[in-house]
């Protein structure tokens, strides 16, 4: 019950005024004045709109390849009982343990064309600020979900090798034909913790290019922040912060009805 | 919260939206201000400042006023917030639609605080300044115009002038043999030169896209002078259609594609120190900043600020009508008062000081150019006196001085603005698109 009462007031309550102000024009001072769908028809008619939602599904795509192929492999890897793998791992999850904030300003630092690690053009050049961006993310986030599918491994039970050893199956086959159908929810738990998270992928944009150049890395949370922090148009940032919450709500909802709701049950019948 | 001033309105239907508004952001940006309301003990008021390292100057002026005796009859001290730069103006616009508001607030004048007259948030100074020989006499009379709108005034100049100037590297200019530029053309053949001997003919800090907004600024004003952006400031977008506007995109492009800003420009930031240390080590012989690169460099490259920084005015464009006077760049900052403030005579006697003898010397001892009508006499006292006179000369003999257009244009305008400069910068629309996109802007 207290746990109701948070969620209500921390973020139902936000989420509703937010939504109300988005049929309104306020700029922060004074009261909001009704304007009816003037907000989420300019969300419509948006030309950065278009291009912010193109970048942010292509930063999604970009970072769950990324991420969900090294995580998954090394999880699997670090599932075993090894005292070095053990050791490892624990180094490795070093950078999620640091926020994101101190990440960006580290990047931000190691790629400065003139003191800079890396002397090149990089966050002045479009694919280079969002090569930038997907491989900031994914350094930040790769140990979050080694740590999922490494605990997801350690669930498949040993019988199923010893099994497939039997039966002459190799490493790699046990690996394409039991870890990874074993997996496939854990996959799922992932990619919803890791669309949702690209929804609202902000402080390393905001440090690092300030959704530049030009605005060719501003994803919807940044736009959203412009709109409202920077433009004092709050009546349109709230129609761009709700559209994030009904997208981030409805895509998690497709991805569990895809995956089956199935995954939230035990996958060991019998056993 | 400990209501204050505005207990009367604890938590209006206002103050909750501000809160609405506030969560709007997942990411920790603390947008509320401090929640000390003012005027809580003896009508103490609070003044927010931009807090860089001229705040010195400020916290020594309230300390003055709250032992003088214009803070005993008026019955009220002053209580300084200090505000970390990139976040004052969201901060500020955030204190300002709540109940706990400063009483008085730095600012840039101009379309910096639009909103807020707007809103009906701001006194107008007008009959203060009028009634009162001491603040009527005690400014230069372009720069207190400067903190207004149509034709009121509504802020007190509080920190020193910053004019945008041309800077130069005098250690490269001497050994290629060079003069600073007078004449666009002149200014082509020293890039010429330069880039002949592999230098970097401008420093950019092009991460920043303010940095690209002052070459905009010179050029509109030296192509098609100072009318054309105060047509713009004054409401009319098609005045972005001015064959100057145009012009002045397509000799940006031309420099661009000439590589007089280098090749990585769009990485360097001038925040981090980046542009500066390019320009003071001798990789690029110029840099178009505001006055303040003085003290950047003197802060982080003191030998090259004392010996090597050369400075002048921006170059004519042939054909063009703008005056080689003409100044761009943010005359000063500016105290404004909140028109909710419980004690106006406090405020009010606080901002007089301002117009004193000690302020401006304390302006000067921190390499400040006051904006005061006698500042003149004050200025051998300034680390660099040369480049003091140069300075407030400058703006002194300026036939006009068109404020930085990002502050003279409303936030709702400026902010696409810059976004539609950094596209012209990065190559991502041409001189003819920008021209478009910003017609589109009202």
């Amino acid at each position: 019950m207290p746990g109701v009462l948070f969620f209500a007031f921390f973020a139902v309550v936000p989420m509703g005024l937010a939504f109300y102000l988005s049929f309104t024009s306020w700029d922060g001072l004074g009261d909001p004045r009704p304007v009816g769908l003037d907000n989420w028809r300019k969300l419509i008619d948006d030309d950065r709109m278009v291009q912010s939602l193109w970048l942010t599904v292509l930063l999604t795509a970009a970072s769950w390849v990324f991420q969900t192929v090294i995580a998954l492999l090394l999880g699997v890897w670090a599932a075993g009982r090894q005292r070095n793998r053990a050791v490892l791992s624990a180094i490795f999850f070093v950078p999620f343990l640091l926020s994101s904030t101190a990440i960006a300003l580290l990047f931000y630092a190691l790629l400065d064309p003139n003191f800079g690690i890396i002397r090149e053009n990089i966050l002045g050049s479009s694919s280079g600020a969002f090569l930038a961006i997907v491989f900031i993310g994914g350094w930040q986030f790769i140990p979050f979900h080694t740590l999922i599918y490494q605990g997801g491994a350690r669930q498949i039970p040993e019988v199923l090798y010893q099994a497939a050893a039997i039966d002459g199956a190799g490493r790699y086959r046990q690996f394409f034909s039991i870890t990874l159908p074993q997996l496939r929810h854990t996959v799922t738990t992932s990619t919803v913790l890791l669309v949702v998270g690209s929804l609202t992928y902000f402080e390393t944009v905001l440090i690092l290019t300030k959704g530049g150049p030009g605005t060719d890395t501003a994803i919807l949370p940044y736009l959203m922040y412009e709109a409202g922090f920077k433009s004092y148009d709050f009546g349109y940032a709230s129609a761009i912060a709700s559209f994030l919450v009904v997208a981030a709500t409805g895509l998690s909802l497709i991805l569990v009805r895809l995956t089956g709701f199935g995954s939230m049950r035990s996958t060991r019948e019998g056993m | 919260m400990d209501g204050g001033t505005f207990s009367s309105r604890t938590f209006s239907r206002r103050w909750v939206l501000g809160a609405g508004a506030t969560t709007l952001l997942t990411t920790g940006l603390t947008a509320c201000g401090s929640g000390e309301g003012s005027g809580g003990g003896g009508g103490t008021i609070t003044a927010m400042v931009y807090g860089d390292d001229a705040v010195k100057v400020q916290t020594a002026a309230v300390d003055r006023f709250n032992k003088s005796a214009a803070s005993k009859s008026a019955k009220g001290k002053v209580k300084l917030e200090k505000v970390p730069g990139s976040d004052y103006s969201a901060k500020l616009r955030t204190a300002m639609g709540s109940p706990s508001a400063p009483d008085v607030f730095f600012n840039w004048g101009g379309g910096s605080i639009k909103a807020y007259q707007e809103a009906k948030q701001l006194v107008d100074l007008t009959d203060t300044i009028e009634g009162d020989p001491v603040l009527k006499g005690g400014f230069l009379p372009s720069v207190l115009a400067a903190g207004g709108l149509g034709g009121r005034n509504y802020g007190i100049p509080m920190r020193g002038m910053q004019p945008v100037i041309l800077f130069y590297n005098k250690s490269v200019f001497a050994e290629h043999k060079l003069q600073p530029p007078t004449t666009w053309a002149e200014l082509q053949d020293i890039n010429a030169k330069l880039k002949a001997a592999k230098i970097t003919p401008f420093a950019l800090g092009g991460a920043d896209t303010w940095t690209e907004l002052m070459w905009l600024e010179y050029l509109v004003d030296r192509i098609g002078g100072p009318e054309v952006f105060a047509k713009i400031q004054g409401g009319d977008a098609t005045a972005w259609g001015d064959p100057a506007v145009l012009k002045a995109a397509e000799t940006v492009k031309e420099l661009i594609d000439d590589g007089a800003f280098g090749s990585k420009f769009s990485s360097v930031s001038y925040v981090n120190g980046g542009a500066p240390a390019v320009f003071a080590k001798g990789k690029a012989a110029m840099h178009l900043m505001g006055s303040w690169e003085y003290s950047t460099q003197l802060g982080k490259f003191p030998s090259f600020a004392k010996n090597n920084l050369g400075w002048c005015a921006f170059p004519t464009v042939e054909g063009g009508t703008g005056d080689i006077r003409n100044v761009v760049g943010n005359p000063t900052n500016y105290w404004s008062v909140n028109s909710r403030t419980q004690n106006k005579d406090a405020a009010i006697a606080f901002l007089k000081d301002c117009a004193s003898e000690a302020y401006a010397k304390a302006l000067v001892a921190n390499g400040d150019i006051p904006t005061t009508a006698n500042a003149a006499k004050l200025l051998e006292a300034s680390p660099n006196p040369e480049f003091a006179k140069f300075q407030y000369e400058m703006v002194e003999k300026a036939p006009a001085f068109t404020l930085s257009w990002d502050q003279a244009l409303g936030a709702d305008i400026a902010t696409p603005m810059l976004t539609e400069i950094n596209k012209l910068f990065v190559g991502k629309s041409s001189p003819s698109d920008f021209v478009s996109a910003l017609k589109e802007l009202n």
